[in-house]
């Protein structure tokens, strides 16, 4: 049964620096790197050393808890480097590559007569089990449970957002394979959202073996969090499986071709970036080759994934394993004088969802922003402005207090198995005393999936 | 502002040099935090934020109580000079009034912020945090609540009461259970009852004036001479019904004598020094409320709360029970029942944290303020207790509340 869902509660931030609808194919890298960071709570157990030479779809590490998840070189090369950080943890395993790719070769896969066990094997050796993720715990999924149902969400409404009709455009076949081998995975649906009252891309409306909702509403609309909370909700003891869109179109690609081939597009966004288009990259590729003359260097951030939920990176970082945007914004390192750009300034160009700010009613179409926190961290003060932006039948203040305390009990009791860190993006945007409410909501994950999960 | 910024970078590098002045860090970082928004950037999360953050918050709300607190001077010239036997040749102006008014409530503000901001600074230090703003708003309320001849060292110990046992005790802003202010004035109302109730304490100076017969003569029906003002405030001889010699003989003429709906609304009447007059305090509420600093539910519940009470007491009242019988929007209209309503009721911090718990907060609010105003004789004015109760029992609403989310979301998976 298809469903059609209203989002009321929300907020579209509007910010300068959308990215066009045209693509550039971005020169390939000289370096690539997997981050084990990309993945919530893995700890690597590493299958190749430094000097080694990988093809495409050469397992570089493990998870050292779950040894069947591999995760797989995106090119073929050599290793170069593996970047440590404190208590030798593993950043980032950089590959140096080649000038032409060559791919581990398997074979192309019949879909229609695949079993679960065999679907789920198939995943797991070719290296693209780690684009499925599980709530509760936002992790990547675990292959022994079988989710009730899976989600993909067919937009993305957070700032700057890729469209993701554009990132699918003629890729039907491949988004439909992506689609077919999820239907193995689960009994229930695979449910596909769409925005309500416009149009979406062939390579959604044409597909098959789905359950398409429409949905309508702000931000966070495009977040699976707020479509599974009101299609599908999990209770406690239960799974859902999350995809990204263009992560499906990936799967169906590598399964069709039998050659992990995690080429995608990517937007660069932001208003500090120039060149604002959509780049062909290969997962794991340096963002230097996107950002090498189209955007401003000086004191800018470069983020990977949007502006509420990405990571910093550096100009010569490496794109984060998820992410489909890269957003460079000015830095906001400076000080602001009370009375003009500062807190009690008139504020008629300060982006802000509170009425103190005459911006919410007169201000431009869209803001410049940069990254100064526009106050400092405090207690709770101010109540009811989580609630507004927040779409779920949850209390996201005594949620956050909950895990503050690390009352477990409470924790569950509030709701935490339905959210994720980036359901609160917004709620930490709003936030008038500056709390990190992602952080916490992840620590709070963290200290369920260790003891309840 | 380059010089100013430099004149902070200088004092900030010249406390790094030693550990004994480093312990002064919260004192320049917060009047510098006060000059310039910081040049704190995002770490992790969101990369960026609203530009909302706590002082302006605050300083929204104490902008809301200008009108209040200008009204206030200026009732406070009136009333002096209503009370006084000025001759009718050196009568007051307007500005007169107001001057008087504020040289006397000058000094309340003054020994507010002084002696508060000394205690949350010596908190700030030793706790090795940022001076918090809440006080900024409580400085403010705290005179705007008091009797006029209060003295002031009692407002100093009221201050250090309200912030020490109000809220430090319980770790600062955001933490406190009770308001601060109705902390401070609750302490002094116990503590010092004859400075904080009566009829001497509420036009200023008249209990100087009454005692060197400097006050305004009238002729009562017995020919004798009697003071023209008793100095009371409306609920005082409201509350005068219930005792042998009440002020008036019945309701009319207490409405007769200034206290119509239309004089009770614009407030020219002896009370604390802000709280008289709907109109001021109104057009703070219509700033609070545009601005989404207060919140509306709390309001609205707390009015509807009050009417309520105020209406059974209408339709319970004898022919005798001319308190009773008070018409219930004037009974609102008086006293610190709006005042406490916009912006003692709204404090975020003790007041119910859910949405659907404010409305049961604000109605509990404004009923038990007619309840204990109209009922209870030791009281004339309920409304400081009432919010005060209604802080208690915030937390328990909330807890109600939420538990009712829990249950409900549990039933999911019997559904299922």
């Amino acid at each position: 049964m298809s469903k059609s869902i209203k989002i009321r509660k929300g907020l579209d931030i509007r910010i300068k620096g959308d990215a066009e609808r045209s693509s550039i194919e971005a020169p390939l890298s000289s370096t690539y790197a997997i981050k084990p960071t990309d993945f919530h709570g893995l700890i690597p157990k590493l299958l190749k050393r430094v000097g080694d030479q990988v093809k495409a779809g050469t397992p570089i590490f493990q998870d050292k808890y779950r040894e069947e998840i591999k995760y797989v070189s995106p090119v073929s090369g050599k290793i170069q480097e593996v970047k440590r950080g404190a208590k030798r943890k593993i950043l980032e395993v950089i590959i140096e590559a080649d000038k032409e790719i060559s791919y581990e070769e398997g074979s192309p896969l019949d879909l229609a007569s695949l079993d679960r066990e065999t679907a789920k094997e198939a995943l797991l050796a070719s290296g693209l089990w780690p684009f499925i993720k599980m709530r509760p715990i936002d992790v990547v999924a675990n292959y022994t449970d079988t989710p009730k149902s899976i989600f993909i969400s067919g937009f993305d409404s957070s700032p700057l957002a890729p469209d993701y009709d554009y990132l699918l455009y003629t890729r039907d076949k491949e988004f439909q394979a992506g689609v077919d081998i999820l239907n193995k995975l689960t009994d229930g649906n695979v449910n596909l959202q769409l925005r309500a009252k416009v149009g979406s891309d062939a390579a959604f409306t044409q597909a098959k073996k789905v359950v398409a909702n429409k949905v309508s509403g702000p931000h966070p609309a495009g977040n699976v969090g707020p479509q599974i909370h009101q299609i599908d909700p999990i209770n406690k003891g239960e799974v859902v499986w999350t995809v990204n869109a263009q992560d499906v179109a990936i799967i169906g690609r590598c399964l069709l071709t039998g050659r992990y081939d995690a080429s995608k597009l990517i937007a660069l966004t932001g208003s500090e970036a120039t060149n604002r288009k959509y780049y062909k990259v290969i997962i794991g590729a340096n963002a230097s080759d996107v950002l090498n003359g189209n955007s401003n260097t000086d004191n800018v951030r470069y983020i990977s994934g949007n502006v509420l939920t990405g990571s910093q990176i550096e100009a010569d970082g490496y794109i984060g394993f998820y992410d489909s945007q890269i957003t460079v914004v000015p830095e906001g390192n400076e000080y602001k004088f009370f009375l003009t750009k500062g807190w009690l300034g008139p504020g008629f160009k300060k982006l802000s969802n509170n009425s103190a700010y005459p911006s919410k009613v007169l201000g431009p179409k869209k803001f410049d922003v940069d990254t100064n926190l526009n106050g400092e961290e405090r207690a709770f003060v101010v109540t009811g402005e989580y609630e507004k932006v927040f779409p779920f039948d949850i209390y996201p203040v005594h949620l956050i207090k909950s895990v503050m305390i690390n009352d477990i009990d409470s924790m569950e009791k509030l709701g935490i198995y339905e959210v994720a860190p980036e359901d609160f993006a917004l709620c930490e945007f709003v936030c008038t005393s500056k709390i990190n409410s992602q952080e916490i909501v992840r620590q709070g994950l963290d200290v369920i999936h260790k003891e309840c999960m | 502002m380059k010089f100013l910024r430099k004149i902070f970078d200088n004092a900030h590098a010249k406390l790094n040099k030693s550990e004994k002045t480093k312990k002064l860090f919260p004192l320049v970082d917060s009047v510098d935090t006060l000059m310039f928004t910081p040049n704190h950037t995002t770490k992790g999360g969101a990369h960026i934020r609203d530009g909302i953050d706590l002082k302006r918050t605050m300083m929204f709300v104490i902008i809301a109580l200008i009108p209040c607190l200008l009204f206030g001077m200026y009732n406070v010239g009136y009333q002096h000079f209503l009370a006084s036997a000025v001759p009718e040749t050196l009568a007051w102006t307007n500005v007169d009034m107001f001057l008087h008014g504020l040289v006397r409530v000058l000094p309340f503000i003054v020994v507010s912020y002084a002696v508060g901001l000394g205690v949350e600074f010596i908190f700030a230090i030793k706790n090795g945090h940022a001076v918090q703003e809440g006080f900024l708003v409580s400085g403010m309320l705290i005179p705007l609540i008091m009797p006029i001849d209060t003295p002031l060292w009692m407002v100093a110990v009221a201050v250090v009461f309200g912030v020490v046992i109000g809220k430090e005790v319980f770790g600062g802003t955001g933490m406190n259970v009770l308001n601060v202010a109705l902390t401070a004035r609750a302490f002094l109302f116990f503590a010092h009852p004859t400075s904080m109730s009566g009829n001497n304490v509420w036009i200023s100076g008249f209990k100087e004036m009454k005692d060197k017969g400097l006050l305004k003569q009238t002729v009562n029906e017995a020919g004798q001479s009697v003071d023209a003002i008793s100095g009371a405030t409306p609920l005082g001889d409201l509350a005068s019904f219930a005792q042998e010699t009440p002020a008036f003989s019945d309701l009319a003429a207490f409405e007769s004598k200034g206290h119509s709906f239309s004089e009770l609304l614009m407030g020219l009447y002896p009370g604390s020094i802000g709280e008289s007059s709907v109109y001021a305090i109104g057009l703070g509420a219509i700033f609070l409320l545009a601005t989404g600093i207060a919140n509306w539910r709390i309001i609205a519940s707390f009015f509807v709360g009050g009417l309520a009470m105020a209406f059974v007491f209408n339709q319970i009242a004898g022919p005798e029970d001319y308190y009773f019988q008070l018409p219930a929007l004037n009974q609102l209209m008086l006293g610190g029942f709006i005042f406490g309503m916009v912006f003692m009721a709204t404090d975020p911090v003790t007041a119910a944290q859910t949405s659907s718990g404010k409305y049961i907060y604000g109605f509990l609010g404004g009923f038990l303020a007619i309840l204990i105003r109209v009922v209870n004789p030791a009281y004339p004015e309920g409304v400081m207790l009432a919010i005060l109760i209604a802080n208690v029992f915030a937390p328990l609403i909330d807890h109600m509340v939420i538990s009712i989310n829990i249950k409900r979301r549990l039933k999911r998976v019997k559904i299922a």
